[in-house]
């Protein structure tokens, strides 16, 4: 029989206790614990090894309806705890055999989750997202075309259709610049992922941002009105806001835009 | 928790209130957020999430059932380098304006450099945890 195992959601501080979680249940649907170590506080389930090792765990994570179920539950988890304090949110599918693996976590990597609470504290994650409508492609000018043969008239109508679609397209990206700007304006740190394809977006429109943004508690109503703001001043896109997460686009340490650029200038070299 | 529209957070616990409505918040936006991003730790049970087998739903639902996927509002994978690299490597932006209709047959060759591109990720993720 291979045991338990406790799975690892969130790093808290003391604000979070087991009491506070007592309305929340894990991936195993499993009560909900807290590990402590040197005013760090680990919120963890155990979890049953027979479902949740190595091998069954990839097998769920294999499958559609399993995955889902195991990601809403964790992230029910971290948002709960999110409700009581400053998280630090755990990527999925954290594992380890017993308390003192997490205990010993806690300590080693004490500095550097205290740090990264303290720049979360007080601030929260929204999400907006920019989608443009595609333009359509241009009518062909039939006086352009009426003496070309058909070959050549393809060709410029393909022509026509291609520039209209790159000026639309710029246009899209230059509000979707500005929104961008003017929300990292108010939040204290931004990153931008990388935009959805619109193949498997499921709709036509373009998503042109998919920022993601750590907002001051007091400043949060601030921001959903700029983004209102910018909904009535950038036509050309549609925005989205969602939020408040916790923070799961800020917990890696490093500047979080100059990350984003770098990346982005190595990915066009 | 979609609803950006309610001042859900509490100044002075500096904590989220309730909001509600949490089952209905978008899937792909949770994938994205559980999968991709939050703290990487190396627990005592390893499981990559890019391992074949987490790959493998990414090849199943992008080339057999993109339409699933699409009513399922799932397209966290294009947020996945490990899929996107490629293209934005190759492509001037300028260049894929006009080359929405061409993605899929993009994407299925990418999906060509599984190995390749699957190791190159895990070696990133490594240096992530090591940071």
């Amino acid at each position: 029989m291979p045991g338990s195992g406790v799975w690892l959601y969130a790093v808290s501080s003391r604000l979070v206790s087991e009491a506070g979680l007592a309305g929340t249940t894990g991936v195993d649907a499993e009560r909900l614990r807290t590990v402590e170590r040197d005013g760090l506080v680990a919120v963890v389930g155990s979890v049953d090894l027979d479902e949740f090792g190595e091998a069954p765990l990839r097998r769920k994570l294999d499958h559609l309806e399993t995955l889902e179920a195991i990601a809403r539950a964790h992230h029910a988890v971290v948002d709960a705890a999110a409700r009581l304090a400053p998280v630090v949110p755990i990527r999925l599918a954290t594992v380890y055999r017993g308390d003192d693996g997490i205990a010993d976590l806690l300590a080693q990597r004490h500095d550097e989750l205290t740090t990264a609470l303290e720049r979360i504290s007080g601030r929260f994650e929204w999400g907006v997202k920019a989608y443009a409508a595609p333009a359509s492609p241009a009518e062909p000018d039939a006086e352009a075309t009426s003496d070309a043969g058909p070959g050549t008239a393809y060709l410029l109508r393909r022509r026509t259709q291609l520039e209209t679609l790159d000026r639309a397209r710029q246009t899209a990206v230059d509000s979707a610049e500005h929104v961008h700007a003017r929300l990292s304006e108010i939040a204290v740190a931004s990153r931008r992922h990388a935009p959805q394809d619109a193949q498997l977006t499921g709709t036509p429109e373009w998503m042109v941002l998919n920022g993601a943004y750590l907002v001051d508690v007091t400043r949060a109503d601030e921001f959903a009105h700029a983004v209102d703001s910018l909904k009535a001043a950038q036509p050309t896109v549609r925005l989205e806001l969602t939020g408040p997460w916790p923070p799961y686009s800020f917990t890696a340490g490093e500047p979080a835009e100059a990350d984003d650029a770098a990346q982005e200038a190595e990915a066009r070299t | 928790m979609t609803d950006g529209r309610q001042s859900a957070v509490s100044p002075q616990s500096g904590a989220m209130a309730p909001s509600g409505g949490r089952d209905s918040t978008n899937l792909g936006d949770i994938l994205e957020r559980v999968l991709d991003r939050g703290l990487v730790i190396v627990g005592d049970i390893r499981i990559s999430l890019l391992d074949i087998e987490l790959l493998t739903i990414k090849l199943r639902l992008l080339v057999a059932s993109v339409d699933t996927a699409r009513q399922l509002g799932i397209d966290w994978w294009e947020h996945d380098p490990w899929l996107t690299s490629a293209a934005r490597t190759e492509l001037p932006d300028s260049q894929r304006s006009g080359e929405i209709d061409q993605s899929a047959e993009e994407n299925e060759l990418e999906a060509g450099d599984e190995d390749e591109t699957a190791s190159e990720d895990d070696e990133a993720d490594e240096e992530e945890e090591e940071s």
